[in-house]
């Protein structure tokens, strides 16, 4: 790296708490701006400054401060703000979360050196997403349709299959009308080894990994560093999606370590806390990391995101599932329940959503009859689901045969539409006729969702008539 | 001579500069080598604090702050319509076309386009005592909206010329006689946001602004001029309910404001509107409308700014005697932007860590709204309005926080959003039983006029049956239908019907999205029409399964389908077909 010549050295630490170190005495500061640490005992470490004042600079260090006394710990401001080396080189290549190498191969020979923090994309300039993503997943592609260019995040719990789900969508994703596979950038914020070389196991099985980036922060990594891998993915995401035009689906998880590595560090600040004790302008940080997928009018590449967080007691309301909620453009929720009765991909359709959903589906992109059978199985399933509830209170015999049908329809649906094997592609035309085959347990009058010559021409019994 | 201070410190958005004595609140501040937009909210001797609009990372401290000596304030002229500006109004293409996909900082552009020319028609003339206001002339700024050049506020005197021809915005093309000195006027004009802007009276909300949403007209009606909020958690359709109200309000100009919120719906927006069709001008919605966004990713101040960059557009508008309507989605977090700055300026927090003028600053927002007369000439009269509709994302859904509580003390409509009915895909999400209109009295005499006689009668009618409905569905909860006597089961299945047939509205089905007022009265009929028929059925005995099973059902259920034209005649039908039914079930009972 060049040595800049504003580049300045101090011994100056005045104080050092938690996540942060006071320098006193300094000079010419930026806000932004990166620091180099090196403790006596000669360990170098990464900071950025958090606050610039004359004689004064708080700056949070990203791997902690152990180590860092106030008399010997040399501090130097770079003058440049927290960048990152790009290259198309890094596919294919793994780095922690600083985006320094991990795989014991050489550094990156930069072809260019972004700004982590991106700017924000002009809304005049953004195109809508309007092109579907087959994932192979019934739940996801049937009922809660992923289009290239959304962010999508994946509501899940601690001990749920999260991980397993996001390997499959990140093995299967491709676009039909092109076939194009996906790229991956992969971050890991504060997930185990064993969660991480599950990853990394799954995506080398499928070869997947040659066409990979991955940014490594875990478990037992500095938790500060956190909150800047995001940011290091997503920067080599724009690269390669606007400089190389490739399609990129960026998997961000867990999210909640991240949140929580930004409440630490406005606790050492002694910020005035939000809810929960996270800070108050968690919303706008998310969004600076969420708001950079999409897809840019006159340019080939886009990026579609899909963050996975864990819900703390499978609380929604929580501040990192809500805030979340609030900016992506819908959500994957996974049920416990449906865990615990062993239904692979446990995903509870009813409280998840893509917005996005329908410019993406129809005729010329998936089939003419998916919104009329999606909305149907979903109208179809709640029902079923509320005479699961009255049953509880009333027993079954109180039932009509109509309230029967529908709750037959529920355990049908979630056995044979939302179960399926851990490396089951399903076409959509599988998902939408596996739907129809469902829907025909129902009597044809309650199939009041879909239009008239719909049913016609894909109902089960007029097909069979047809064939 | 340029006066300036020096940076001393720099904390995320806020930054404090010295030697700043002198200085004033809200001045325009342009801060650091690069200049970047900035506004002081506090000051402490020689110190200032400046919230800077854009990102701040690289300043340092000992770079120079330059005072403009200016309040934050909006171009106010012909060509404000059929753009798209940020939260300070800058436009965004031209920031695109200048710097290229992303918002960059430091770049200016001007407002209002300097080159263009607009055909400038005069409509007063030479030698007359003109007062702020007044109108000198017209522009066709678009197809359906005719720009009135106004006399800024606070001017007046002897118009001594007048022009007439192509200028543009800063083209002379008036000359005024003020004491003592002329003075020469150009069709724009600058204003501070954070300033309403004068007007002579408030009126009282009369008029109702149609929507063509038939949950928010029929039942919880919002007056020109009045105040609405929408609070809801995520996924409960507010942003769904905002784009509905810009795209169908009967107001003449829209301001939409995009506070905060996702980058592509704007995107949804920017492209919808050049399509789609205002039913009552016949042009795309894009000729009525101006978009101001500032996304969620976008500088944290210049969200602050942009509600209030919003309003001061709309009042201009409503100067001309306009209705206007401003969409604002999400002011939540126009108050968590508050929130974010206040912290740092480490005041004290009040409930949930927002600052305590919260509740000040939401109520001076929507005290801007309101049904005037404008300023102008004792000899003229024009009336406008400003109608303000304010989406508010509660945090986790729950309405006691404080942006919602204070929000619903300074507003006049609630339309509730609620969770439960989003899951059971039943949209509009508005809570029938927790929301309300303040403005149903003033309205009640428009409605009896313009609409029918028992217009508001028959809302209290449904309101009642769903009331009623409420109630009867804690017993069904606990004994099941069946048991519930026949009469009572009526009135569940007419309930049913208005939730269904009525409440319901896709805002994605082309005829559905809208619905006129007059089909609002008529469905309304047809659908009590049945309940009075059903309870003379069940009291003739009836059974209720034939009631619920009657074919005439169908063809309510798929009324909301039959375009606006020629509503009239399928109600006719309906009316008369639903009769036939009744004396046929009727019949057929006597002959059991």
């Amino acid at each position: 790296m060049a040595i800049d010549t504003s580049a300045r050295e101090y011994t100056t630490i005045k104080e050092a708490a938690g996540p942060l170190i006071v320098v006193e005495e300094v000079e010419g500061v930026s806000y932004g701006e990166v620091v180099k640490i090196v403790t006596p005992g000669g360990e170098e470490k990464t900071g950025q400054v958090l606050e610039a004042s004359k004689g004064l600079a708080v700056v949070q260090v990203f791997e902690g401060t152990s180590g860092i006394d106030t008399s010997k710990t040399r501090v130097r401001f770079t003058g440049d703000i927290m960048r990152i080396s790009v290259s198309q080189d890094m596919v294919g290549r793994f780095f922690d979360g600083l985006g320094r190498p991990i795989d014991g191969g050489p550094e990156v020979i930069a072809e260019d050196r972004l700004p982590v923090t991106g700017d924000a994309i002009n809304p005049a300039a953004r195109d809508y997403p309007r092109e579907f993503i087959q994932t192979g997943i019934s739940t996801i592609d049937g009922m809660n349709t992923l289009v290239r260019g959304q962010k999508l995040p994946i509501f899940s719990g601690a001990g749920m299959p999260h991980n397993v789900l996001a390997a499959q969508i990140a093995r299967q994703a491709k676009v039909l009308t092109t076939g194009e596979p996906f790229s991956v950038v992969f971050a890991a914020m504060g997930i185990t080894h064993e969660e991480a070389s599950f990853f990394m196991r799954d995506f080398e099985r499928t070869g997947a990994i040659e066409r990979m980036v991955a940014f490594l922060n875990l478990a037992d990594d500095p938790a500060i560093e956190r909150v800047i891998t995001p940011r290091m993915a997503l920067t080599t995401a724009e690269f390669l999606a606007y400089e190389y035009d490739m399609h990129i689906l960026v998997i961000l998880t867990d999210m909640t370590n991240y949140c929580e590595a930004l409440r630490e560090i406005a606790a050492a600040r002694e910020e005035v806390p939000g809810r929960r004790g996270y800070p108050g302008y968690m919303y706008t940080d998310l969004s600076m990391n969420y708001e950079r997928a999409g897809r840019i009018r006159g340019r080939k590449g886009s990026i579609t995101q899909i963050p996975i967080l864990s819900m703390p007691d499978d609380d929604i309301t929580h501040p990192i599932p809500d805030l979340t909620g609030y900016i992506t453009e819908g959500q994957f929720v996974l049920s416990r329940d449906l865990h615990r009765r062993g239904i692979y991909p446990p995903v509870d359709v009813l409280p998840s959503l893509s917005r996005l959903m329908d410019e993406g589906i129809g005729p010329g992109k998936t089939r003419e009859d998916h919104a009329g059978v999606s909305n149907q199985l979903y109208a179809g399933y709640a029902e079923g689901r509320d005479m699961r509830d009255l049953v509880a209170v009333v027993g079954e015999e109180a039932l009509t045969s109509r309230d029967r049908g529908y709750l037959e329809f529920a355990d049908e649906f979630e056995r044979r539409f939302v179960t399926q094997g851990r490396n089951e592609d399903r076409s959509i035309e599988e998902t939408l006729d596996i739907g129809w085959d469902l829907l025909a347990t129902l009597p044809e009058g309650e199939l009041k969702r879909i239009d008239e010559h719909i049913i016609k021409k894909y109902h089960p019994r007029y097909r069979k008539a047809g064939e | 001579m340029e006066e300036k201070g020096v940076i001393a410190k720099i904390t995320g958005p806020l930054v404090v500069a010295d030697k700043m004595r002198g200085c004033e609140m809200y001045e325009v501040i342009k801060v650091g080598e690069e200049g970047l937009l900035g506004e002081t909210i506090r000051l402490d001797g020689n110190l200032a604090y400046i919230q800077v609009y854009e990102d701040t990372t690289g300043l340092k401290p000992g770079e120079p702050a330059i005072r403009t000596k200016a309040p934050l304030s909006v171009e106010l002229g012909p060509g404000i319509l059929k753009n798209f500006y940020d939260g300070v109004q800058r436009p965004l293409e031209g920031i695109r076309n200048k710097v290229g996909d992303y918002v960059k900082r430091g770049v200016y552009v001007d407002a209002l386009d300097r080159t263009k020319k607009w055909q400038f028609v005069p409509i007063t003339e030479e030698g007359k005592e003109i007062v702020g206001g007044d109108i000198l002339g017209e522009v066709q700024e678009t197809k359906v909206i005719k720009h009135k050049i106004l006399v800024p506020p606070g001017i007046s005197g002897k118009l001594l010329e007048l022009k007439e021809g192509e200028f543009t915005v800063q083209d002379t093309i008036a000359r005024i006689q003020t004491d003592g000195e002329d003075m020469e006027l150009m069709m724009m004009h600058k204003w501070p946001v954070r300033k309403g802007r004068p007007y002579r009276d408030k009126l009282d909300p009369e008029v109702p602004l149609l929507t063509g949403q038939r949950i928010n007209d029929t039942f919880f009606p919002i007056a020109k001029g009045g105040t609405g909020a929408i609070p809801g958690g995520f996924g409960t359709g507010k942003t769904v309910m905002q784009h509905q109200l810009a795209r169908w309000a009967d107001a003449q100009v829209i301001v939409y404001i995009g506070c905060g919120e996702r980058g592509n719906e704007m995107t949804e927006v920017l492209e919808d509107f050049p399509k789609l069709i205002d039913p009552y001008s016949g042009e795309t919605l894009m000729e009525r409308s101006t978009l101001i966004a500032n996304t969620s990713n976008m500088p944290v101040a210049a969200r602050e700014a942009s509600i209030y960059t919003g309003i001061t557009l709309a009042e201009y508008y409503r100067d001309m005697g306009y209705d206007v309507a401003i969409q604002a989605d999400s002011t939540s977090r126009w108050a968590e932007a508050l929130r974010e700055i206040s912290g740092r300026l480490e005041e004290m927090p009040g409930e949930e860590g927002y600052p305590a003028y919260l509740a000040t600053r939401l109520a001076d927002f929507y005290e801007r709204a309101g049904r005037v007369k404008t300023l102008c000439s004792d000899s003229e009269e024009r009336i406008g309005s400003v109608t303000v509709v304010g989406a508010v994302s509660p945090p986790g859904g729950d309405f006691s926080e404080p942006v919602t509580q204070n929000t619903l003390r300074v507003t006049g409509v609630f339309w509730a959003l609620d969770s439960s009915l989003a899951d059971r895909r039943h949209f509009p999400a508005i809570s029938w039983l927790r929301s309300y209109s303040l403005y149903l009295g003033d309205l009640r005499e428009w409605f009896a006029k313009s609409t029918a006689p028992d217009f508001i009668e028959q809302r209290e009618e449904m309101m009642g049956l769903l009331q009623k409905e409420a109630e009867l569905q804690e017993i069904v909860q606990l004994v099941g239908a069946d048991a519930l006597p026949a009469r009572e089961r009526g009135t569940l299945e007419v309930a049913r019907m208005i939730r269904e047939d009525f409440l319901q509205q896709n805002a994605y089905h082309e005829i559905d999205s809208f619905c006129s007022l007059e089909k609002q009265y008529l469905m309304a009929k047809i659908i009590l029409q049945w309940y009075d028929g059903a309870i003379e059925a069940i009291e003739s005995g009836i059974g209720v399964e034939k009631l619920e099973r009657m074919r005439i059902k169908d063809a309510i259920a798929r009324m909301k389908y039959v375009p606006n034209e020629g509503f009239r005649e399928k109600y006719e039908q309906i009316m008369k077909d639903m009769k036939d039914e009744f004396e046929e079930l009727k019949r057929k009972e006597r002959e059991e």
